[in-house]
């Protein structure tokens, strides 16, 4: 280990600014302590990137905001709620979407109800209609591809309809779970796109990534994972020329 | 040819109750991945509660229908929700042995009531009553019976592609933790097989017991050959589950009436093991059954 040293933990109280806090969050799967006093918070209209190797705890991070694991400690507040003691459902009622990891669209169903499904908290039949309409602007491949099977579609193609689905549910924050996993350079970048466009109507993002120098060049601020634990965090610019992060995640 | 006309007839009839049966199942083990062995039990119960609400309650029968399907539809979602749910994760024998204790429980639960030996069942139409045509009867029942079939199928299909519960259920049948992710109450999914499957059995139930004239407690080992039903048409496909009962059906007829004719030496009876041959054939050489996906768990 050189010198560097993990910056020093954001715990003040979270303020109004604040989207979403996690304060000292503990999670584990059976015996395993997978988070480990995880503290972050994203505050409203930014794109926060959290940046960590395999099995550093990213995916159970998504998996705890959203309720599909419980934390064994520790408190998660959106915009001041507390909803770590509430179901998923709940949850995304209270307009949270979730892009997740391996996009995991509904592969035996058409792109149209796929989206159709990412809005299945909004009552209302004209919002979603057109709020599939938005997507297919937004996407214009995923509108040729209306009645097709999602299974059938290409990574990309599978990759914008679970960015689609997710923002059906009107969100005021989405989260993504390594969005460029197995993409080409290209399609990530379109997705990557994307993500500002989305962030500049309104929506705050947090995002999970391995591509550290894609999501560090969109993102305002970011945090570094390491076996569960937070070990840095600081803007976007500063964690680009950071030694540590330019070491274990950009190769140089 | 007439000959031929009235056993497919009888046939399709029969595959239509399988059929019902069958969709039961299907949905119940898309949903949840239980295979429910109290299926056949829904049958029995909700063919004697409409009986006894008719013959002893001296209710006319579209109430009496009602009341059963309710009772069912309720003991479905009751046990899912207070015995399945408690389950969850445990190896799916443990969860087999809870559904097998259900069916012995609904059917000693018939018998204790000392009212079914010999039920006439709760029926608005002659029992015997059809309509004769070009030498092939078409028996009244057997008419509604598949008619009613239809007119389920086509309600499922409609539930399933077009209204918010029938696409959440199908979501979750595809991934689960996505369909959580998108807000999606898993515990109404369940609910909903569960409820589902007990109407379509009772419906079932009613007409089967109509079509055997007066039945016991019994009745619901009709199930059995929903197995193959199921088996043939693949175990997570729901049209497949109406076209396994169908052909069930009409293959159990068709042996039922030509075995004498063609093979005498088979002797008689032996359209009660087609069924069986037919699963253990398909078993061997398409084992996820004719619109089965490749990926099912063998239980």
């Amino acid at each position: 280990m050189e010198t560097t040293q993990p910056a020093v933990m954001d715990s003040s109280s979270p303020t109004a600014e604040d989207m979403l806090s996690l304060q000292n969050i503990n999670t584990y799967y059976g015996p395993n302590h997978v988070l480990r006093n995880l503290t972050l918070d994203v505050r409203k209209g930014e794109i926060v990137c959290l940046l960590g190797a395999n099995a550093a705890g990213k995916s159970t991070t998504m998996k705890t905001i959203f309720g599909l694991v419980k934390p064994r400690s520790g408190r998660i507040l959106l915009e001041g709620e507390r909803i770590d003691t509430l179901g998923t459902d709940a949850i995304i009622k209270r307009r949270l979407a979730l892009v997740p990891e391996a996009r995991r669209v509904f592969s035996r169903m058409s792109v149209r109800e796929n989206l159709e499904m990412g809005a299945y908290m909004i009552p209302d039949k004209a919002a979603v209609l057109s709020g599939i309409e938005f997507v297919y602007n937004l996407f214009p491949r995923l509108k040729e591809r209306d009645k097709q099977t999602a299974g059938t579609l290409s990574g990309g193609e599978q990759q914008m309809l679970a960015m689609g689905r997710a923002l059906m549910a009107q969100p005021r924050l989405i989260c993504m779970d390594e969005p460029s996993m197995g993409l080409s350079p290209i399609l990530t970048q379109t997705i990557f796109d994307t993500i500002q466009s989305v962030r500049q109507q309104g929506v705050t993002v947090f995002l999970v990534e391995q591509n550290a120098f894609m999501a560090l060049n969109i993102a305002d601020r970011g945090y570094v994972l390491q076996q569960g634990q937070i070990v840095l965090t600081d803007t976007a610019k500063n964690l680009l020329t950071n030694d540590l992060v330019r070491r274990a995640y950009l190769g140089g | 040819m007439a000959y031929f006309i009235q056993l497919a007839f009888a046939g399709l009839a029969q595959g239509c109750i399988y059929a019902l049966v069958a969709l039961g199942f299907t949905i119940i083990f898309k949903s949840s991945g239980v295979i429910n062995f109290a299926q056949g039990e829904f049958l029995l119960v909700g063919a004697f509660i409409a009986s006894v609400a008719t013959f002893e309650w001296g209710l006319n029968f579209f109430l009496a229908v009602f009341i059963a399907l309710l009772i069912t539809v309720l003991i479905g979602v009751l046990f899912e929700r207070f015995a399945l749910r408690y389950m969850i994760g445990r190896p799916a024998f443990a969860i087999i042995m809870i559904t097998i204790g259900l069916d012995i429980l609904l059917r000693t639960g018939v018998v204790m009531t000392g009212k079914a030996n010999e039920r006439p069942p709760a029926t608005p139409y002659g029992i015997a009553s059809g309509v004769n045509y070009g030498g092939v009867h078409f028996g009244e029942n057997a008419l509604w019976t598949i008619l009613v079939t239809l007119i389920c199928c086509v309600a499922l299909y409609i539930f399933f592609r077009y209204t918010r519960y029938g696409l959440a259920m199908r979501a979750a049948a595809i991934d689960q933790e996505a369909a959580l992710a998108m807000g999606v109450n898993i515990r109404l999914v369940y609910a909903l097989a569960w409820g589902i499957a007990a109407a379509v059995a009772t419906i079932a139930g009613i007409f089967l017991a109509i079509n055997v004239t007066t039945f016991d407690s019994t009745l619901g080992s009709i199930a059995l050959f929903a197995f193959p039903a199921i088996i043939l048409g693949g175990l997570d496909s729901i049209p497949g589950a109406v076209v396994g009962g169908v052909v069930i059906g009409l293959v159990q007829l068709l042996t039922q009436g030509y075995e004498s004719h063609i093979a005498n030496f088979v002797g008689i009876g032996f359209d009660t093991i087609t069924p069986y041959l037919l699963m253990i054939i398909i078993l061997l050489v398409r084992p996820y059954g004719l619109f089965g996906t490749r990926k099912v768990e063998r239980v």
